[in-house]
């Protein structure tokens, strides 16, 4: 059977992508950013899932306003990735997995979910930050991707409230997968920042610590928080948190289990307009 | 009765709405079309020409010209298709982010670097009523 073993939640901002892919992670504007990674690395290498549901938001580049979905499952065998303004980033090609993607599909759209599916769609920096977070430079994806995309750009987005219930749709479809599957969730995106209009570089730093606080000890109750809020208190783009409540809705404790744990934890601001964080919760099913 | 927008008291911030959307649809999908490589060169060849193969509105245009990215925004425009006009100009994002501010691209670095910019006083527009941070940052310099 297949199983979710533990979430991760993870900043996607475009300037960590690209000290990777130049080489920069050593300077000083980087250095601590980076060092506060290599534990998740080394958890990640111990730890590689055979899957990764990897749920983030396009920007721009895979849908533009001719189609905008609120839920969007990426089926494919693979995704190439996208060419945002600056030119695609030298990294592998993100590998699908048809099999667990369909199942998913059949068992979350049977629970209410109306899922957009999509093949033949680039991934941006969305997905493939966190990979190369997680992962860095190497030659293939260490597993295969399932990217979820969810419409944070275009309001309305879907609440709070949706998102987490959304997690535990896909939960219960991991569950009832027959192969013997790794399958770990990552949310994505946040922490607080705003990158528009005169209030842009917004940065809430004890805002983002009790998010992470409530995000571990009571999502349930912070999948209640109004958009107005993230937006107010964390910026404009801030908003993208909500889909870190994707990712804590498939942790077991909220069908029953006992609470995940944590087993890292990183913040750092800056990283361009962004302050960063980065957590991983085990399940314990 | 219109619709609830509850984030319409928060300074400096324009929320791409389906109101927006509706608005910027051109003028957002003129500068999605800048991921592609070719585009980005007939743009930057002939900004004029490759402007009018779009149905924007000459104000939405203007904007364009102007890289006023405050105006693109509240035009409809959308700050991560309109990033790709900074994109196709070789600027980044603490670039491009920054020349909505009162600060240059340096100064804005650097209050990053610092923490960045504070929610306290940037929460409600009534806390603006004395200017936006550019305008308070113009009188002071004027003494």
């Amino acid at each position: 059977m297949a199983r979710i073993s533990a979430s991760v939640y993870s900043s996607h901002v475009p300037l960590i992508g690209a000290a990777v892919d130049k080489g920069l992670t050593g300077d000083d504007y980087f250095k601590p950013l980076f060092d506060g990674y290599r534990a998740g690395r080394e958890w990640a290498a111990e730890n590689t899932p055979d899957v990764v549901i990897l749920v983030f938001n396009d920007h721009a580049n895979a849908f533009g306003l001719d189609i905008v979905p609120t839920f969007a499952l990426g089926m494919s065998e693979t995704f190439e990735p996208a060419d945002e303004g600056w030119g695609s980033r030298p990294v592998p090609l993100v590998v699908g997995h048809p099999a667990l993607a369909a199942h998913i599909a059949h068992s979350v759209i049977r629970a209410d979910f109306d899922l957009t599916l999509v093949n033949n769609i680039p991934v941006d920096h969305g997905c493939t930050v966190p990979l190369s977070v997680m992962f860095d430079q190497p030659d293939t994806w260490p597993c295969k991707v399932i990217p979820l995309f969810i419409n944070v750009v275009q309001y309305p987005i879907p609440s709070g409230r949706r998102c987490l219930e959304l997690g535990k749709a896909i939960r219960q479809a991991v569950d009832s997968f027959d192969d013997d599957l790794d399958v770990q969730i990552w949310g994505t995106g946040g922490m607080s920042h705003q990158l528009q209009g005169q209030r842009a570089g917004l940065i809430n730093q004890p805002w983002d610590h009790e998010f992470f606080e409530r995000m571990i000890n009571d999502p349930e109750d912070l999948a209640t928080m109004e958009h107005v809020e993230y937006v107010r208190e964390a910026g404009s783009e801030g908003i993208e948190l909500v889909m870190w409540l994707v990712a804590r809705g498939a942790m077991s404790d909220l069908a029953g289990g006992a609470a995940p744990t944590e087993v890292h934890r990183h913040y750092h601001v800056p990283a361009s307009n962004t302050a960063v964080g980065q957590l991983i919760l085990e399940d314990h099913s | 009765m219109g619709l609830d927008k509850p984030y319409l008291d928060i300074p400096g911030t324009i929320i791409f709405d389906t109101d927006q959307a509706s608005m910027g649809y051109h003028l957002n999908m003129f500068a999605m079309s800048l991921k592609d490589a070719e585009n980005r060169r007939r743009f930057t060849a002939d900004e004029n020409a490759y402007l009018d193969e779009w149905p924007m509105t000459e104000e939405q245009k203007d904007a364009v010209r102007d890289r006023d990215f405050n105006r693109i925004l509240a035009l409809g425009g959308n700050i991560y298709f309109c990033a790709k006009i900074g994109a196709t100009d070789g600027q980044n994002y603490v670039e491009i982010v920054s020349s909505m501010t009162e600060n240059d691209a340096h100064a804005h670095k650097q209050m990053m670097i610092d923490g960045g910019r504070s929610p306290d006083g940037n929460r409600y527009l009534h806390e603006w009523a004395d200017g936006d941070p550019a305008a308070r940052k113009e009188r002071e310099e004027r003494g």
